[in-house]
């Protein structure tokens, strides 16, 4: 009986550790049923051809297109642009990890307040090759989203204006946290995580544009050089009395 | 040829303390008298522990005397990794840390987050869980509104408003705590209904809140909306546009100040809220003085809708009938075999969603709250991602700082109303 509790908490502990499996899930959830019914899906197709490569209705009507990634720029904007779609809202940009080594998906949540209507955009990216172009350019909210889908995916963004680490520190070292290889407790030990924590350097909590700006403040001396001469052994009393960059 | 430099910032007000204790003698400039600072810019530092930053944001703003040429907002000092955490639980597992992201409105969170796992499995819940959801999730409106108008008004020097709403707000904590048991984390939706059925003399004390809620408000308003210094540092401070304001991703009454009527409950009705009889109130400038108006008048209309409510609240069920969601009785799990393994089953292995996903937008009240689930078919999420409004709000507080003075940056945040524990997750 004692066997047999001890042999469920190990178990218990394994499942915890490992967290759902990937051979639980189908093996490929995807579906082309007849034409697509939803209107901006329709002209989608007639527009973007085979960069339109599949679609998919989701809980009833929720409404999924898988684009190429190469074009996901050129046909976001149209999307928001057209008159006849105006999806002006972008309401989510994240990012989903199946597990097993299967592509990620890059997912953009959208909104028409002109004509009622959802839709959501996928774009499905090799584990081999995760570079994607940003929606900044089109929608202004995309800026914050992706950076948080670069911190916890690893997904880059081309054309990003300030891709960074939003939710951990900048210099954080154990990789991407909602990726399903990342495991639960992090990559580290508690020891190394502690001793990383604490010989952490204050800088990184600064933004490269601001240390710029303090180095140069730092840097700076406070007198213009060329203003005032420098004589090496007996200098200027300005010089002495401004020193204030040493 | 302009330079630049740092300058700590301290929002200590205590003198500077020299050998032994004893304050230093600060030497003040006569009046009139400023250093020249000859177009230098000074780099200034908010938080991540500042009382007006409403949790532990951090702010970094280069001032050009005491206008704002730049600001960078840093979030993730609370980051927990729930959405992480959320996939190693089941799906009934998940909700308590729903509220524990949005602890001003935690009901609202429940709600969205059981409303998409019920759409992705299929589940249409009993009529009067729908209305009593409606009830929490209007209750947690007035509840985040009332804890917004109270502290926005410390931040701008009305200290008297946060007592009138506090008192209000120990009401709501008090139903809270009646229903659910928990005054600040109620974890209070299960999928397929709610934990409980509600106890016995709840709606009479919610229709006493109903009854006597809107003196306060009366009252709140006194204090506030033509007060001097409330317009004076509210009125035409933070301003953005319609089309910036959409295009930025501002949603929620941060939205409507602006003039844009957008209202998710009116737009893409959930739980029959088309059958509600309740106005959208709407801003004109877009400023934090509209953004003060438009709260003060959600909560009027959310009175009108919890009034409806507890009016139409039907008889019967609270949970579905379901036995692959919902565990059996006490009595029968003791007495039962059956229903004993039954019980011991949905416990054990969690409810299973089938292979799927689905994403849910309702309005709470900070903006646009989006639940998305991806099911494969277990009892666990493979994602289970929250789109938070305040995360999207704080994100554009640059755009509406940056040309504005620095005391302006503590009003803006402020009107924006956000919570921490969701902008970080």
């Amino acid at each position: 009986m004692a066997d047999n509790i001890y042999q469920r908490y190990q178990e218990a502990l394994r499942a915890l550790e490992s967290g759902p499996q990937p051979g639980e899930s189908p093996a490929e959830p995807r579906s082309v049923a007849g034409a697509p019914s939803h209107p901006s899906i329709v002209a989608m197709q007639e527009r973007f051809g085979d960069a339109v490569l599949f679609w998919e209705v989701q809980a009833g009507d929720e409404h999924v297109v898988f684009i190429r990634p190469e074009r996901n720029q050129e046909i976001l904007r149209w999307l928001k642009e057209d008159p006849a779609q105006n999806y002006l809202y972008l309401s989510d940009v994240t990012a989903v990890d199946y597990g097993g080594g299967r592509p990620l998906q890059v997912v953009y949540q959208l909104w028409s307040q002109t004509h009622r209507r959802q839709l959501r955009v996928k774009a499905e990216l090799p584990l081999s090759a995760l570079e994607i172009d940003s929606a900044e350019p089109v929608w202004k909210t995309a800026n914050w989203l992706e950076r948080e889908v670069y911190d916890l995916f690893g997904i880059r963004f081309r054309g990003h204006p300030d891709l960074r680490r939003i939710m951990m520190p900048e210099n954080y070292a154990e990789g991407h946290p909602l990726r399903k290889d990342f495991p639960l407790r992090g990559r580290f030990s508690r020891a190394e995580q502690t001793r990383r924590a604490l010989t952490m350097e204050t800088e990184a909590f600064y933004t490269p544009q601001e240390l710029t700006f303090m180095h140069e403040a730092d840097d700076a001396p406070a007198v213009p050089p060329g203003e005032v001469p420098v004589a090496p052994l007996a200098p200027a009393p300005g010089v002495e009395s401004g020193g204030g960059a040493a | 040829m302009s330079t630049r430099r740092t300058v700590e910032y301290s929002v200590s007000r205590t003198p500077e303390m020299g050998p032994n204790r004893q304050p230093v003698a600060m030497p003040f400039l006569p009046l009139g008298v400023e250093p020249e600072m000859q177009g230098e810019h000074m780099l200034i530092n908010i938080g991540p522990q500042h009382p007006a930053t409403h949790g532990v944001l951090r702010i970094v703003l280069e001032l050009d005397g005491e206008t704002v040429v730049k600001c960078t907002p840093h979030v993730g000092y609370l980051h927990s990794s729930f959405e992480k955490l959320g996939e190693y639980r089941t799906w009934n597992q998940i909700i308590p840390l729903t509220d524990r992201m949005d602890y001003l409105a935690p009901l609202i969170y429940n709600c969205a987050y059981a409303m998409a796992v019920e759409k992705l499995m299929g589940v249409e819940v009993t009529e009067r869980c729908k209305v009593t959801r409606v009830i929490c999730m209007e209750l947690d409106r007035i509840f985040s509104h009332l804890l917004w108008v109270g502290t926005t008004a410390i931040d701008i020097g009305a200290f008297t408003v946060f007592l009138y709403t506090f008192q209000e707000r120990e009401r709501i904590y008090d139903l809270h705590e009646a229903f659910t048991g928990a005054r600040v984390t109620p974890s209070s939706t299960r999928i397929g209904g709610m934990m409980a059925d509600l106890p016995a003399g709840w709606i009479e004390q919610l229709q006493h809140f109903i009854d006597t809620f809107p003196r306060t408000l009366d009252e709140t308003e006194t204090l506030l909306s033509n007060s001097n210094l409330w317009i004076g540092r509210n009125r035409d401070v933070g301003v953005i546009n319609g089309a910036d304001a959409i295009d930025y991703g501002l949603t929620g009454p941060n939205l409507r100040a602006s003039g844009v009527d957008y209202d998710i409950r009116k737009d893409r009705p959930y739980y029959d809220y088309d059958s509600y009889d309740f106005d959208v109130p709407v801003g004109v400038h877009g400023d934090c003085y509209d953004r003060y108006l438009v709260r003060m008048e959600e909560m009027r209309q959310s009175l009108r809708i919890l009034q409806q409510a507890v009016d139409r609240l039907p008889g019967g069920a609270m949970n579905v009938d379901d036995p692959r969601l919902i565990l059996p009785g006490k009595g029968d799990a003791m007495s039962d075999m059956e229903s004993m393994i039954h019980h011991f089953k949905v416990v054990m292995e969690g409810v299973k969603a089938p292979p799927g996903e689905s994403w849910y937008g309702i309005e709470s009240s900070k903006g646009e709250l989006g639940m998305y689930v991806v099911s494969d078919g277990g009892s666990k999420p493979v994602r289970w991602r929250v789109r938070g409004p305040s995360f999207i709000n704080i994100s554009t507080l640059p755009k509406l700082v940056e040309g504005y003075m620095l005391s302006d940056v503590i009003a803006v945040n402020a009107s924006l109303d956000i919570v921490l524990g969701e902008i970080d997750r």
